[in-house]
C-alpha cells in the first residue's frame, strides 16, 4: 500500500474528478463528500510519503513501471516531502470550509466547482511529486487551466481579471516549456535527475545559459514575482472566497517550489551560484518586490486586495532567501513556503468567512467585526501577527532564518526590505484591527456596555480555520524539528 | 554554579494563560470570573515562590521548552535577577486583581471579561522575560507583552484611546522589530549562540568597537518599553488606559520588562567587561542621565495626575539603567533594587490615582485641592508613597537610592550622583507640594466637603497594602537585596 | 554580414519560432480587442511547438516507423541515425491538447465578459468598470 503513495497522491484525486463531475448530474449532495474522499486519501497518502522520505531517503516512484529516462518517474526528496502534505492539507482544510461559501455563491454549480477543484490539486501535487520536466509542465497547465476556471465564477469583475491571469500564465508556461526544450537540445532528456548529471560539462553552454534564463522568466511569471505580478491582484481579489483561498496559499508557493527545484536539482547550485553568479542582482529584484509589495498592499482600502499585495511581498521574501546562495536563506524560503503557505490560507479564509457573512470585503464593511465575529477574527490575529513575523508563530521563524542568511551574505538591503515589510505589516493589519475593533464605538465614551450581537460563521468553517491558526503556532514551534529532521537535507552538501 | 530543571518556570508562565477560557467561560458571572483571575495570581505566585529558596541557596532553575537551532531555544533560566523580578510582577498582580474589580465595577467599564484576560496574558509574558535564558525567548515574550498590552491600552475604544494606541504601537513594536530583531540576528551571527552568560556572549567575537556601538544602542532605544528618551512618548500616551493598567503595567510589568531586557543585554549579551573596557557603559549612563532629568522637569509641568505618575516613572526607569550602566557592584546591586522599590511605590501612587478618579472623577492636580481631608488614607498612602520615590527614609526608596549614591562614588562619577541628587530634589518639587495642597490648604480654597468619602474598599485596600510594604522595605529588605547581591555577585564576582 | 545572413539560414528554424513568437507577443500587449490578444496567444504557443517540432529533424532522416520490420526481408538492426527524433513530436501533442484546452478557456471567458459588458473592445470595459 505504502509502496502506491505516490500515485495515490495523484490518480485518486484524478479519477474523483471524473467521479465528482459525474455525480453532479446525478446528484449534487454527492460531489462535496466525493471531494473529501479523494483529497483526504491525498492528505494521507503525502503525510506517509513524509514519513517515509525521513525512514528510507529519497523514493524513486515509476510510473507504469518504465523506468527513466524512458518512463516518467516520481521522485520524492526531503523538498517535495515537506511541500507535498502541505500542499494536500491546505487543499483539504479549504474545501472542508467552502462548503458552505460553495452553496451560497454558486448552488447550482457545485458539481463544476468540485471537480474543477480536485482537477487543480491533483495539478499541484502532480507539479510537487513529478520527476519529468516536460510531466511538470503538463501539471502545471492542468492546474492553471483549472485555476481560470475557478477564479472565473466570482464578481462580475473577475472573467476579466481571469482573462488577464491567463494571457501572463499562458506566457510563463509557455517560456518554461520552451527552456526546457533548449534543456533537451543540449543534454537530450527530460528526466531531471538525468539531466542534472549530463549537465555539468554544458554548463559554459549558451544554450544552457538561455535554458536557464527563459525558464526563470517562466517560472516567475507563473509566480507573480515583481515585476511580473501584474496579473494576480485582480484575478485573486474578484474570484469567489472558496477558490482564491485555495489558489492564494498554494500557486506562488509551488511555482516557488519548482524554482528551487530547478535551482537546486536540475540546474544545481554550482551552475546557479558559481557559474552565473547573478545572485546579488535576484536578491536585489526580490528588495525591490518586498518594497513594492509593501508600499502598494499600504495603498489598498480592500481587505481582500491589501492581502493580495502581502502575497506578492512574500513571493519576494522566498525568491530572496532561495536566491542569497547560503545555508540560511535557502532553509529561510523553503521554511516559507510552508509557513506562508499556512498564513496565507488562515487570512484568506477569515476573508471567506467574513464575505459569508458580512458580503463585503472592504475595509468599510470590517466595522465592529470584533464583536460581530470574534472567533473569526481571533484567528485573523494569530495569522496577521505570523505575517508580522511575531514569536511564536511559524513567521518569525522562517524570517528569522532569511535575515540571518542575509546578514551572512552581507545583503543588508535585503535585511532591511525583510524588516520594513514587517513593519509594514504591522501598519497594515493594525489599520484593520482598528476598524474591526473601535469603529463603531468611537462617538461613544466607552462607559457603558455595549450589546455585542455576535453573527459568527458556521462551525465548518470555523473549525478548519482554527486547524489553520493553531498549526502556525505549532509549526513555529517545532521549527527547530522541521529544520533538523527535514529542511537541512533538502540543501545539497558541500553548499555553505 | 548547580542548577536543577524543572519545569516550574514554565508552569509559571502558563498558569494564568491556562485560567482564560475559564473566564471567557464565566464571563456572565462576574464573581466566578474574578475568582479564575485570583486563584490564577496565587497560583502563579506561589510557583514563583516555590523557586525562592533554591535561587537563594545559589542554585539556577532551568527548563528547555524546545531547541531551534545551537543557541537559540525557547528555554528558561531562573536566576536571582529574574527571581526578583518576577516576585515584585507576581505579587502585585495578586494585589492589582483587587484593585482592578474595583476599580472596573466602581466605573461599570465595558468589555471587562476581555480586560482580564489580557491582563492575564500580559502576567504571563511578563513572567516569561524575567525567566527568560536567552535573547530570543526574551524578545518572544516582550513581543507577546506588547501585543497584549494593546487592548488593555486602548480598553475604551474611543478616538483618544485609538490614537495612543498608534503611538504605543509604533514606539514599542516599531522598534522592537526595526532595532531589537536585526540586532539579535546581528549578534546571533557574531557569537553563534544568544544565551545570556556571565561574562557577555559578545565578547571574545571580532566585532569592531563601532559595530558595538550601534548594536548597543539598536538594543537600548529597541526596548522602548524603558522608555529611554528619546522612545518615551508611548508612556504618558498610553495613560489613557485604565488606571490598574497604568498601575501594573505602565509602573511595574511592561516598563519594567524594557528595563530588565536592558540590564540583560548589558550584563548577559555585553558583560560588564566589555562594556568598561570600550567606555559603552558611561554612552548607556549618559543617555540615562538625560532621560533622569528631563524626565524630572517635564513631570513638574503637569497637571494631569496620572500624565505626572508617567514622566516621573520614564525617569525612576533611567536611575535602574543608569546604576547598571555604571558597574560598579554597589551601583548595580541599587538598580535591580530600585526595580522592586520603585514598583512598590509608583503602584501605590497609581492606585491612589485611581481611587481619587473612582470616588470623585477628577484626573487634575489643580482640582485635587483639598481632597485629602476626604480621602484622608488614600492620600496618607500617596505621601508614603511618593517619599518612597523621592528617596527618603521611611521608605524602601531610600534603600535603592542610597546604593545608587555609593555606585556612583564607587565608580568614580560625581557628575552623576549630582544628577541623582538633583533628580531627587525634583521629585521632592513635585510630588510634596500634591500631597500639601490635599491636606493644609485653606478651608475656603477645599474643593471638597469635609466629609471622608474613600473609594470602594476593593480600591482602598490594595493601595493601603502597597504602601506598607513600601515603608516595611525598609526595614526588611529581604529578599529583593539579597537577590540583588547575588546578582551583582555572580556576575561581578565581588 | 554574409556571416550573419549565413547564421540566419544555417538556424532558420530558430528565427522563424522567434519571430512567431514576438507576434504573438505583440499582439497580446498591443491589442485591444480580448479575441484579437486570444489569436496572439495562440500563436505564441504554436510558435513554440513549431520549435519543439523543428528539433527533433534531422537531414537525410525518416519517420520513425521500422521499415523492414516484418516479413521476409526483416531485419532488426535499428541505426538511431536513420531516424528523425519522435519524442518532441510527441511531447507536442500534449502541447497542442493543453493550447487548444488554454484557448478554449480563454474563449469561454471572452463570452462571459461579452455578456457582462457587451463589448470586447478592453479599453470600453475598463471604461465601464471605472464607471461603476
Amino acid at each position: 500500500m505504502s509502496e502506491q503513495y505516490p500515485a495515490l497522491l495523484v490518480i485518486v484525486p484524478l479519477l474523483s474528478a471524473l467521479v465528482v463531475s459525474v455525480a453532479g448530474w446525478v446528484n449534487k449532495r454527492w460531489c462535496f463528500p466525493i471531494a473529501v474522499a479523494a483529497l483526504s486519501v491525498s492528505a494521507w497518502s503525502s503525510v506517509g510519503l513524509l514519513f517515509r522520505v525521513l525512514n528510507e531517503g529519497v523514493i524513486v516512484y515509476k510510473l507504469g513501471g518504465w523506468s527513466p529516462p524512458m518512463g516518467i518517474a516520481y521522485y520524492i526528496d526531503y523538498l517535495n516531502g515537506l511541500v507535498l502534505p502541505v500542499v494536500s492539507i491546505v487543499a483539504l482544510l479549504n474545501l472542508i470550509s467552502s462548503k458552505r461559501t460553495v452553496e451560497q455563491q454558486f448552488p447550482d454549480k457545485t458539481g463544476p466547482f468540485y471537480t474543477l477543484y480536485v482537477l487543480m490539486v491533483t495539478g499541484l501535487l502532480g507539479i510537487v511529486v513529478t520527476g519529468d520536466a516536460f510531466n511538470l509542465y503538463v501539471l502545471l497547465e492542468i492546474a492553471s487551466l483549472t485555476g481560470y476556471g475557478l477564479l472565473a465564477m466570482g464578481e462580475e469583475r473577475a472573467p476579466l481579471a481571469t482573462l488577464n491571469y491567463l494571457y501572463m500564465g499562458t506566457i510563463g508556461a509557455c517560456f518554461y516549456l520552451l527552456g526546457i526544450g533548449y534543456l533537451y537540445i543540449v543534454t537530450g532528456s527530460l528526466n531531471m535527475v538525468d539531466i542534472a548529471r549530463l549537465l555539468p560539462p554544458l554548463y559554459q553552454s549558451k544554450a544552457v545559459l538561455a535554458a536557464f534564463i527563459i525558464c526563470m522568466v517562466g517560472v516567475w511569471l507563473k509566480m507573480a514575482f515583481f515585476p511580473l505580478h501584474a496579473w494576480l491582484p485582480n484575478a485573486y481579489t474578484f474570484a469567489n472566497s472558496a477558490s482564491s483561498s485555495l489558489i492564494a496559499p498554494l500557486v506562488t508557493k509551488v511555482m516557488v517550489y519548482v524554482m528551487i527545484r530547478l535551482m537546486l536539482t536540475i540546474f544545481t547550485p554550482k551552475f546557479v551560484f558559481n557559474t552565473l553568479a547573478v545572485h546579488d542582482a535576484v536578491v536585489w529584484l526580490a528588495v525591490i518586490a518586498i518594497a513594492m509589495g509593501a508600499v502598494l498592499a499600504l495603498k489598498e482600502r480592500n481587505l481582500k486586495k491589501m492581502l493580495t499585495y502581502i502575497v506578492v511581498a512574500e513571493v519576494g521574501y522566498m525568491v530572496g532567501g532561495a536566491w542569497l546562495g547560503n545555508r540560511a536563506g535557502l532553509t529561510g524560503a523553503v521554511l516559507h513556503i510552508v509557513n506562508d503557505a499556512l498564513m496565507t490560507l488562515c487570512v484568506f479564509l477569515v476573508v471567506g468567512n467574513i464575505v459569508y457573512k458580512i458580503k463585503g470585503y472592504a475595509f468599510g464593511d470590517l466595522k465592529g467585526l470584533f464583536a460581530k465575529m470574534p472567533f473569526t477574527m481571533g484567528a485573523f490575529v494569530i495569522g496577521a501577527l505570523s505575517i508580522i513575523g511575531v514569536p511564536p508563530t511559524c513567521g518569525f521563524f522562517s524570517k528569522w532564518y532569511l535575515i540571518l542568511g542575509a546578514i551572512q551574505a552581507h545583503q543588508y538591503g535585503f535585511m532591511v526590505a525583510l524588516l520594513f515589510s514587517s513593519l509594514i505589516n504591522v501598519v497594515l493589519f493594525f489599520r484593520v484591527f482598528e476598524i474591526g475593533f473601535y469603529e463603531p464605538f468611537s462617538d461613544h465614551e466607552g462607559h457603558e456596555h455595549h450589546p455585542a450581537v455576535m453573527a459568527e460563521a458556521p462551525l465548518t468553517m470555523l473549525v478548519p480555520l482554527y486547524v489553520v491558526a493553531i498549526s502556525l503556532i505549532l509549526v513555529g514551534l517545532y521549527t527547530g524539528d522541521i529544520v533538523n529532521h527535514i529542511v537541512q537535507f533538502v540543501i545539497p552538501k558541500g553548499f555553505m | 554554579m548547580e542548577t536543577i530543571t524543572s519545569i516550574r518556570p514554565l508552569l509559571a508562565v502558563l498558569v494564568s494563560l491556562l485560567i482564560i477560557p475559564l473566564v471567557v467561560v464565566s464571563s456572565r458571572s462576574p464573581n466566578v470570573r474574578e475568582t479564575w483571575t485570583f486563584v490564577a495570581a496565587v497560583a502563579k505566585f506561589l510557583i514563583v515562590l516555590s523557586m525562592l529558596p533554591a535561587i537563594l541557596r545559589g542554585t539556577e532553575i532551568v527548563y528547555t521548552v524546545v531547541q531551534f537551532m545551537p543557541g537559540a531555544a525557547i528555554k528558561f533560566r531562573v536566576d536571582a535577577l529574574g527571581m526578583l523580578f518576577a516576585l515584585v510582577s507576581s505579587s502585585l498582580w495578586i494585589i492589582t486583581s483587587a484593585y482592578s474589580i474595583g476599580y472596573m465595577r466602581g466605573l461599570k467599564e465595558h468589555g471587562q471579561t476581555r480586560y482580564f484576560c489580557f491582563f492575564a496574558i500580559c502576567l504571563s509574558a511578563t513572567i516569561g522575560a524575567a525567566f527568560s535564558a536567552n535573547l530570543l525567548t526574551l524578545y518572544l515574550f516582550y513581543e507577546i507583552l506588547s501585543l497584549a498590552t494593546y487592548p488593555l491600552v486602548t480598553h475604551h475604544q474611543d478616538l483618544e484611546a485609538r490614537s495612543s494606541g498608534r503611538k504605543y504601537l509604533l514606539y514599542v513594536v516599531g522598534a522592537s522589530i526595526g532595532l531589537v530583531l536585526p540586532a539579535m540576528l546581528i549578534c546571533y551571527n557574531l557569537a553563534g549562540t544568544l544565551e545570556f552568560s556571565k561574562n557577555g556572549i559578545l565578547a571574545g567575537t571580532a566585532a569592531s568597537p563601532s559595530l558595538l556601538f550601534i548594536l548597543l544602542f539598536m538594543f537600548v532605544f529597541g526596548f522602548a518599553k524603558s522608555a529611554i528618551m528619546p522612545m518615551h512618548s508611548w508612556l504618558p500616551a498610553a495613560m489613557v488606559a485604565p488606571t490598574p493598567v497604568s498601575a501594573l503595567l505602565h509602573a511595574v510589568a511592561v516598563v519594567k520588562v524594557g528595563v530588565f531586557s536592558i540590564v540583560r543585554i548589558l550584563t548577559g549579551v555585553f558583560g560588564i567587561q566589555l562594556l568598561s573596557s570600550s567606555h559603552l557603559g558611561m554612552a548607556v549612563c549618559c543617555v540615562a542621565a538625560f532621560t533622569i532629568l528631563v524626565g524630572s522637569f517635564i513631570a513638574l509641568s503637569q497637571d494631569g495626575l496620572k500624565r505626572l505618575l508617567a514622566f516621573s516613572t520614564i525617569a525612576q526607569l533611567s536611575y535602574i539603567v543608569l546604576g547598571v550602566a555604571l558597574l560598579s557592584p554597589k551601583g548595580m546591586t541599587g538598580g535591580m533594587l530600585h526595580i522592586a522599590m520603585h514598583a512598590f511605590g509608583k503602584i501605590t501612587l497609581f492606585f491612589c490615582a485611581g481611587a481619587i478618579f473612582v470616588a470623585t472623577g477628577k484626573k487634575n492636580i489643580s482640582e485635587m485641592i483639598g481632597i485629602g481631608r476626604r480621602m484622608p488614607v488614600t492620600m496618607a498612602a500617596f505621601f508614603i508613597a511618593s517619599l518612597s520615590i523621592i528617596g527618603m527614609p521611611p521608605c524602601g526608596g531610600f534603600i535603592s537610592k542610597w546604593y545608587l549614591a555609593l555606585g556612583t562614588l564607587q565608580a568614580h562619577q560625581i557628575g552623576f550622583l549630582v544628577v541623582l541628587l538633583f533628580s531627587s530634589l525634583l521629585n521632592a518639587c513635585y510630588f510634596i507640594p500634591i500631597t500639601y495642597k490635599a491636606f493644609f490648604c485653606r478651608p475656603e480654597d477645599a474643593m471638597f466637603e469635609n466629609k471622608v468619602q474613600e473609594a470602594p474598599v476593593f480600591c482602598v485596600v490594595p493601595l493601603v497594602i502597597t504602601a506598607t510594604i513600601s515603608v516595611i522595605l525598609l526595614f526588611y529588605p529581604q529578599p529583593f537585596l539579597r537577590l540583588a547581591r547575588m546578582m551583582v555577585q555572580s556576575i561581578t564576582g565581588v | 554580414m554574409t556571416d550573419l545572413i549565413s547564421m540566419v539560414v544555417a538556424k532558420y528554424n530558430y528565427w522563424i519560432y522567434i519571430t512567431l513568437m514576438m507576434i504573438g507577443l505583440y499582439a497580446m500587449i498591443a491589442k485591444n480587442n480580448l479575441v484579437k490578444k486570444i489569436v496572439g496567444m495562440n500563436i505564441f504557443q504554436t510558435a513554440i511547438i513549431l520549435f519543439y517540432v523543428s528539433i527533433g529533424v534531422k537531414k537525410g532522416a525518416t519517420i520513425p516507423i521500422l521499415e523492414h520490420g516484418h516479413g521476409p526481408n526483416a531485419h532488426h538492426v535499428v541505426h538511431a541515425v536513420d531516424y528523425i527524433n519522435p519524442l518532441p513530436h510527441v511531447l507536442m501533442l500534449t502541447a497542442i491538447v493543453v493550447g487548444v484546452a488554454t484557448l478554449g478557456v480563454a474563449l469561454a471567458l471572452a463570452i462571459r465578459i461579452y455578456n457582462n459588458y457587451n463589448t470586447l473592445e478592453e479599453d470600453e470595459i475598463l471604461a465601464q468598470v471605472r464607471e461603476k
